[in-house]
């Protein structure tokens, strides 16, 4: 809560700011990623509006055949019950460690926020709902590309499913490490965004995001969040870590 | 060229013009930052793939002695993803290596916008005015052997040619222009938003024109190691041919 009001606070301090920019960048100022006044957070708004602009919220990403899956290590957090990764949370690593001695069967997927239904979900009820498999390239930011093969079900099964409300902008993911994105409804919708629960027609393995990570196919890799905990559907924006940490939060190039 | 020709040619030599000097230089200091920016996302991963997929685990076609991250990468033992031994795998990564991405890769993509709209105009008002076609194309008689040769004897012996700034040029240096400007700028434009999950979404065709998203990332880095070369060779250039008339026509044109 105290994260809440820090964060409402700073939106006073730079709402000036921010509206002047979200105005000339076409759009309303509490929809937009803060910039906090960096010129590249700007361009970073430059480049989604645009892209939004000017792209087709429905195009696919190309998939591929299951011959042409690739190898694809596991980077940042390969085990978040591990003391020493660069992103451990205490919290989340003790529990992480209990779900995954117990074969994730205790493991529930929360959803909150702008739903009408909240509640949570086992990973056999995730299975149990529409399914989707899809061979696609996982691009780093980093410049490294791999082809893998995912299952899982689309976000907006899930959405749908918890009731997802009109006023829903963004949703946000949050895991068992410090590691958390959120997502406009253009890419949450889009129908190639699945939440993972199988890589390469095994069950997702612990490096990649065990028992379910999120697959975002039109960004950079690190938006494809692993380690899903909590799913957060909200009517405005909040920057989770990504903009003060320095980094763009719209990666779809 | 006739006699006729060189003196109209002649009567407006030493000058370029203002939309020449204002794409000159914006695009000029885009291609700076854009260099700064794009070999600090380089050394976060400084090999080089071809076709889609491309990362530590597989061969790459070439390593770029570059940077902390330059073999420098640990791994756990790897673990196949199917069983089958050699097929694809999957290993830990076990410490984050050296990344500077997030400015390093705002700044680019901001950068490139002002590269683009100062590449569309100096493209759309060259081809309109006609500058690409009477300045700069050659002309067929001009790639001659001996016309050729000629050019490169001149460049290899002091005083360099073409003393005067601006048009006419001879015919390396028109190549040297054309090849920058309607090949190099317009490809690295291009294996550059291949690169991009969102537009390749839209126009796949770029995935099949460069053949995956690692050969585009690869031309894109060669496409860049030529330009610059030819940024060094055209520093020189000014330099051995009156730097401060050169900056001064490009500037203010006279």
């Amino acid at each position: 809560m105290s994260n809440d009001r820090l964060f409402l606070s700073r939106r006073g301090l730079i709402g000036g700011l921010a509206s002047a920019g979200g105005l000339l960048l076409s759009g309303c100022g509490e929809q937009q990623p803060p910039t906090y006044g960096n010129i590249l957070r700007m361009g970073d708004n430059l480049t989604y509006n645009l892209q939004r602009t000017l792209l087709s919220p429905t195009a696919l990403v190309r998939e591929f055949d299951r011959s042409q899956i690739s190898s694809m290590p596991a980077t940042g957090t390969y085990d978040p019950a591990r003391p020493d990764g660069a992103f451990y949370d205490p919290d989340g690593g003790r529990d992480y460690a209990i779900l995954r001695k117990g074969g994730f069967e205790d493991w529930r997927l929360r959803i909150e926020g702008d739903v009408d239904r909240p509640g949570s979900y086992a990973l056999a009820d995730l299975k149990r709902m529409q399914r989707r498999t899809q061979v696609t390239r996982h691009m780093c930011e980093e410049g490294w590309t791999a082809i893998a093969e995912w299952t899982g079900v689309p976000l907006r099964a899930v959405l749908e499913a918890a009731g997802i409300r009109p006023s829903a902008r963004f949703v946000e993911f949050h895991t068992f490490d410090q590691a958390a994105e959120s997502l406009d409804m253009v890419d949450a919708l889009h129908p190639q965004t699945i939440l993972a629960y199988g890589m390469n027609g095994r069950d997702l393995p612990i490096g990649h995001g065990a028992p379910l990570r999120l697959r975002v196919e039109r960004q950079i890799g690190y938006k494809s969040i692993k380690f899903l905990r909590r799913i957060v559907v909200m009517d405005m924006f909040r920057d989770l870590g990504d903009i003060r940490g320095g980094w763009a939060w719209y990666n779809g190039i | 060229m006739g006699q006729a020709g060189q003196f109209e040619q002649a009567s407006r030599t030493g000058r370029h013009r203002l939309w020449v000097r204002l794409t000159h230089w914006l695009i000029a200091l885009s291609v700076l930052l854009l260099g700064y920016s794009g070999v600090t996302i380089l050394m976060a991963h400084p090999r080089l793939y071809w076709g889609y997929a491309g990362n530590d685990l597989t061969p790459p076609l070439l390593e770029i002695p570059l940077g902390p991250n330059h073999h420098a990468i640990h791994f756990s033992p790897r673990t196949p993803f199917v069983g089958t031994p050699g097929g694809p795998a999957t290993a830990n990564r076990l410490a984050e290596p050296w990344n500077q991405n997030g400015w390093a890769r705002s700044l680019h993509f901001l950068t490139a916008w002002a590269f683009l709209v100062g590449l569309l105009f100096y493209l759309a008002i060259g081809l309109i005015t006609g500058h690409a076609r009477r300045d700069l194309l050659p002309r067929r008689k001009e790639l001659g052997r001996a016309n050729l040769w000629h050019d490169v004897k001149a460049h290899l012996r002091p005083p360099m040619p073409a003393t005067t700034p601006g048009p006419p040029y001879a015919i390396l240096q028109k190549l040297a222009y054309c090849l920058v400007a309607f090949v190099a700028l317009p490809l690295i434009f291009l294996t550059g938003i291949t690169m991009s999950p969102a537009i390749a979404a839209n126009y796949p065709i770029l995935l099949d024109l460069f053949g995956g998203t690692q050969s585009a990332r690869t031309i894109h880095f060669f496409t860049f190691a030529f330009l610059a070369t030819f940024l060094a060779v055209h520093l020189v250039m000014i330099l051995l041919t009156g730097p401060v008339r050169q900056l001064r026509a490009m500037i203010i044109g006279g």
